[in-house]
């Protein structure tokens, strides 16, 4: 897709940062590539593996930690988060996290029981305890207060590496189905999920079928932002003039919260959105409705969805009975509107105010029409 | 009056920015608390300055404090500064627990007020709460550690402190006249681009970092010069005390890393004010270099925030339990280590930026390498107190409740280097509770840790310790209810900076940590009783013979409070806790041989200049009136090459009859002063000697 978008026009050459990125991730591909082959040699290779370690560990790990989830996520209804993972990034994500933790308490719990108990042996009434003033030094007690710190950041550094890698958001996920493509724009407090495939968009929802890759461009047509689906996986920044890609997948069907993570200004805290994951027919019947009920996306309609506002008050101004409650469809979208929002900001000439979305100007010029 | 004329006066400064009046106009619970918080500004500089007339206290003040030069009056005025600022971040901070304890659906302050809420919160305690603390602590304790008669460069040092005072100035104005910045304590562009943020917000930002930054640097530059250059004789690199290896280790990391973020500031300034377009969305500008400029600052800057804080912890633990630090050169060495270290992982920063694989991998192991050094440190801690005799005093207190804290944050922050953890945690409040656990246990605490040790060795009296107990407990439950909650709901996926939330799951932990802010905010009001209490009962708590915790180095040789001149003659250093072994043989109060004429450096204005015009060129700068600006420039600029050309011209000379006289006097006084157990350290009867007790090891 970049590619393309790169020697379609060519005034991106001046452009050194989306450059930059796409050969950056270029290179990152080759990389990728080996750390491949060296999994093989370690653990085989496949994503029919991976699952199997996964279960494994999910299984074992379940039972420890089943209770300080019931903690943590209470009695909620809304109870889809990172701490119960629904698709295989968050799950992996899930399981290194837990995995540090235990690694990392075996040179962090001796400090947490140590430090009461030898304040207490050694406090100044206790004088049954040896006092040694003057002992400052041990080769002996050296070796192992700098051994065993560096032999587990030695294991945790693997296990970052490999996992830095098989978890880097830019890799596509192995499945049999190819991946739905999604082109994430962020606009001042919501994101715009455009369909390039079936030429719709929507505010407020993002749905894509169970137990397929979803594999997003993302870019903002304001300040920068970062996308997140914490039960499917982590998040990452989208920023103006730039790509960026993210790759996830549900293993369920449900709805999970998205949100927005960047500090972009008064209407932050309501940039959420439903990530909905419903059947392959669900999904075309979803496709076939929003299709038919959606508000027509051109460059006037865009310009006022840009402009700043919370994708409840979108809906107000888009939406209709068809639509579910603070969610909008959109249909008759260009194709080549993403393209066109991330080439914008590479022409020759500054994009004024008035035309940049988020700026004061921008809100000012929508509101005095 | 004409609109160009006002404006040429008043630059875009108008009558909507005086916020003192908004509630007047626009009575709403949000102005009313704006306009408040405004009140209790101006009613508390008016009150100061009257209170200082009524007890004619303004002559003392000039000649005593703001154009002095002595190393000790200047890190207390920092410390003061520390203080105040301290107590308008903790309050900022209590006010946004109390919105998200009520921020289900809603709560009372708005978006925009939390925004400039959290962006004032973390500015102050950053840069004018934690700074000023460390800075005023090793400008007092490193000369006496190293047996100096002052910093290198006396003025510089003034010119530091007025600098910062005059950021402080800036972020204070900005509660009274306009609002401040809602880009956070980062203010990452673009948001901060003047098409998004046309008000004066985000300048405030700039300019009261960019002089406080300033004057961070001309500090850093300072003692590493004054620690190289002016130990006393024979006191080598490996003699000089921990905290002054950890100072040292500061002031370097200053050097380095405060010039990134001063280059940060003033290109985005140059983006705001002359239509440059570094981190602009178009014209090839690029928020990205903002990001790896800032954090080449950020991330060594945390540990300019910690490292000060190991060192009073290293100075506290040995002192409390009654025994040399365990593993001294280890300690050097980790110290450095992670000094170096620490310019080698800002990307950890921005993970979630796209970039490649190897990259976050590689940072991310850089990252967990600091781990190593900083457990190692810990451990060295324990080992110290292993076959001590600890005495739990307010200091040992924060001092084992931050070993206890600091690991869990510790754990937290390998869990952040690893970019697969870092995409889900990112910017949601687990990130804040893991860099509050950092900064409340670690910096936090050591500053007040360091507060209350070398309270006496400045002042001559102890300070009070029952509640000194309540605040350290205050702090330490407080903290605790009010952080630990924050990992949970951050890993829920509640973001940072959000004023409120629809998901219910999150209000229980909210409240909990609501509780915790009232028990800091508790910890805020006893420590200014503990003052008050303080300074009503000194006579309780003399100092007298300097020495009131029996503690190792140099500078609880000194009287306290210590003379101008620190030392009536330089001392010769033999060995490591200098002070200790000469007390161990029983040559803890010696009179010298012979004594000469001491030569101390002339006061200055050079301070007060820096910060009355310093905040009159930033004020000049966010409201546009040009003319203030340039005046202010010109000031500073002119006294300052003038100062260069005429020297220091009134250099103050005390003989040595006057110093003989002093310092026998003190002796005298001394001898008259009956040597104490650790058992009466807290009694009135601990004068500031020690009783030689247990030198000789205690069999099992
Ligand atoms: C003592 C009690 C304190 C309380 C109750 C408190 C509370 C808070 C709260 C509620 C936030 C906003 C979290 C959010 O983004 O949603 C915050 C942010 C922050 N705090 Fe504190 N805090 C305290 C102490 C400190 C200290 C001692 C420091 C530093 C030395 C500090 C540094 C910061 C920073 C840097 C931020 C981030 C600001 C930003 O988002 O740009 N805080 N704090
Ligand atoms: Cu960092």
């Amino acid at each position: 897709m970049e590619q393309s978008l790169l020697s379609s026009n060519p005034s991106v050459r001046s452009c050194f940062c989306l450059a930059g990125i796409v050969e950056a991730k270029s290179a990152g591909c080759g990389s990728i590539s080996c750390v491949k082959s060296a999994k093989l040699r370690i653990m085989g290779s496949g994503p029919k593996r991976r699952t199997m370690r996964l279960q494994f560990s999910r299984r074992s790990l379940r039972l420890l930690l089943a209770g300080s989830v019931v903690l943590l996520t209470g009695c909620s209804d809304k109870n889809q988060s990172f701490l119960t993972p629904d698709g295989p990034v968050s799950a992996l994500e899930h399981y290194h996290m837990w995995l540090i933790t235990l690694i990392t308490l075996i040179v962090v719990a001796p400090v947490v029981v140590g430090v009461p108990l030898l304040a207490w042996r050694y406090r100044y009434g206790n004088t049954r305890a040896r006092y040694a003033p003057n002992w400052d030094f041990s080769t002996a007690l050296e070796w192992p207060m700098w051994l065993v710190p560096v032999a587990i950041v030695a294991v945790l550094s693997v296990y970052l590496w490999i996992y830095t890698h098989e978890l880097d958001p830019y890799r596509s996920i192995a499945a049999d189905k190819p991946p739905l493509r999604v082109q994430v724009v962020g606009l001042d407090w919501k994101w715009l999920f455009i369909y390039p495939d079936y030429h719709i968009a929507t505010v407020g929802e993002m749905a894509f079928p169970q137990d397929r890759p979803v594999s997003m461009e993302l870019t903002t047509d304001t300040v920068m932002q970062s996308f997140m689906i914490p039960a499917l996986g982590g998040q990452i920044y989208a920023m103006p003039g730039m790509v960026t890609r993210l790759n996830l997948e549900a293993d369920r069907t449900g709805e999970f919260e998205g949100m927005n993570t960047q500090y972009n200004g008064d209407g932050f805290h309501a940039q959420h959105f439903q990530a909905v994951a419903i059947t392959p027919q669900d999904f075309d019947s979803w496709v076939k409705t929003v299709q038919h009920n959606g508000a027509a996306l051109n460059p006037t309609s865009y310009g006022i969805l840009a402009r700043s506002s919370t994708p409840a008050e979108v809906h107000n101004q888009f939406g209709d009975a068809a639509m579910p409650k603070d969610i909008t469809f959109f249909n008759d979208v260009a194709s080549r509107l993403f393209a066109g929002i991330v080439m914008r900001y590479h022409g020759d000439r500054a994009v004024s105010p008035a035309e940049e979305p988020g700026t004061v100007a921008y809100n000012a010029k929508l509101a005095s029409k | 009056m004409s609109h160009s004329f006002w404006s040429l006066v008043f630059g875009r400064l108008d009558f909507d920015s005086l916020d003192f009046l908004k509630a007047f106009f626009h009575p709403d619970l949000n102005d009313v608390i704006v306009s408040g918080a405004s009140w209790v500004v101006i009613l508390g500089a008016v009150v100061t300055a009257a209170l200082l007339t009524w007890f004619r206290l303004w002559g003392p003040l000039w000649s005593k404090w703001l154009i002095s030069v002595d190393h000790k009056r200047i890190g207390v005025m920092y410390i003061v500064l520390a203080l105040i600022m301290l107590a308008r971040g903790v309050l900022e901070g209590v006010v946004m627990r109390a919105q998200q304890a009520d921020g289900l659906h809603g709560g009372f302050v708005s978006a925009d007020h939390f925004a400039q809420l959290f962006s004032t919160h973390g500015t102050i305690m950053i840069f004018f709460m934690a700074m000023p603390f460390l800075t005023g602590l090793i400008n007092i304790v490193v000369p006496l550690q190293i047996g100096a008669r002052d910093v290198s460069f006396p003025m510089l040092n003034s010119l530091s402190l007025g600098l910062t005072v005059s950021g402080a100035m800036l972020v204070m104005i900005s509660l009274v006249i306009g609002d401040f910045s809602t880009g956070g304590w980062t203010a990452y562009p673009p948001y901060t681009e003047p098409d998004f943020q046309p008000g004066a917000g985000v300048d405030y930002w700039i300019w009261a970092v960019t002089l406080a930054g300033l004057g961070s640097t001309l500090t850093g530059i300072n003692f590493v010069v004054t620690i190289l250059k002016e130990r006393a004789p024979g006191m080598t690199l490996l003699r000089m005390p921990i905290f002054t290896w950890n100072a040292l280790c500061t002031s370097l990391l200053l050097v380095f890393a405060m010039p990134p973020l001063t280059v940060a500031g003033l290109m985005l300034a140059a983006d705001r004010y002359l239509g440059f377009h570094f981190f602009t969305n178009t014209l090839g500008g690029n928020m990205m270099n903002y990001a790896n400029l800032f954090w080449q600052f950020g991330h060594p800057e945390v540990y300019i925030l910690i490292l000060p804080a190991f060192g009073v912890y290293g100075e506290v633990i040995a002192t409390f339990s009654g025994k040399r630090l365990y593993g001294y050169v280890t300690l050097v060495i980790a110290t450095m280590a992670i000094g170096f270290l620490s310019f080698g992982v800002w990307l950890h920063h921005f993970f979630t930026m796209g970039q490649d694989a190897d990259v976050n991998a590689v940072f991310g192991i850089a990252t967990m390498l600091i781990g190593i050094p900083t457990g190692v440190k810990v451990y060295d801690w324990m080992a110290t107190m292993f076959r001590g005799r600890i005495r739990f005093s307010v200091p040992m207190v924060y001092a084992l409740a931050f070993m206890v804290l600091f690991v869990l944050g510790g754990l937290t922050g390998i869990l952040l280097a690893n970019p697969t953890v870092d995409f889900q945690v990112h910017n949601t409040l687990f990130l804040v509770a893991h860099f509050h656990n950092m900064l409340i246990p670690g910096t936090l605490f050591g500053m007040l840790a360091g507060y209350t040790y070398w309270f006496p060795k400045v002042f001559g009296f102890r300070l009070n310790d029952r509640w000194g107990y309540i605040a350290a407990f205050s702090w330490i439950i407080g903290y605790f209810l009010a952080f630990m909650p924050l990992y949970a709901v951050g890993l829920m996926g509640m973001t940072r900076r959000t004023v409120s939330y629809t998901n219910s799951a999150f209000e229980p932990w909210f409240l909990v940590a609501g509780a915790g802010a009232f028990f800091v905010t508790v910890a805020l009001v006893t420590l200014c009783v503990q003052l008050y209490v303080s300074i009503r009962d000194r006579e309780l708590t003399r100092d007298i013979g300097g020495d009131p915790w029996n503690a190792r180095t140099l500078e609880w040789a000194t009287p306290s409070p210590v003379p101008a001149y620190n030392f009536p003659v330089m001392p010769h250093i033999h060995a490591l806790d200098a002070f200790a072994v000469a007390k161990e043989a029983g040559f803890g109060y010696q009179e010298p041989t012979s004594y000469s004429d001491i030569h101390l450096p002339g006061n200055t204005w050079a301070g007060v200049i820096a910060a009355v015009f310093g905040t009159a060129l930033g004020f000049g700068l966010v409201w546009h009136m040009w003319w203030l600006a340039w005046l202010s420039l010109a000031v500073l600029a002119v006294s300052l090459i003038a100062r260069a050309l005429l020297g220091d011209r009134h250099p103050v000379k005390i003989p040595a009859t006057e110093v003989r006289r002093q310092y026998r006097a003190w002796l005298e006084k001394v001898r008259a002063v009956t040597p104490v157990t650790r058992a009466l350290e807290w009694d009135h009867r601990n004068c500031g000697v020690a009783a030689t007790e247990y030198f000789e090891e205690a069999a099992e």
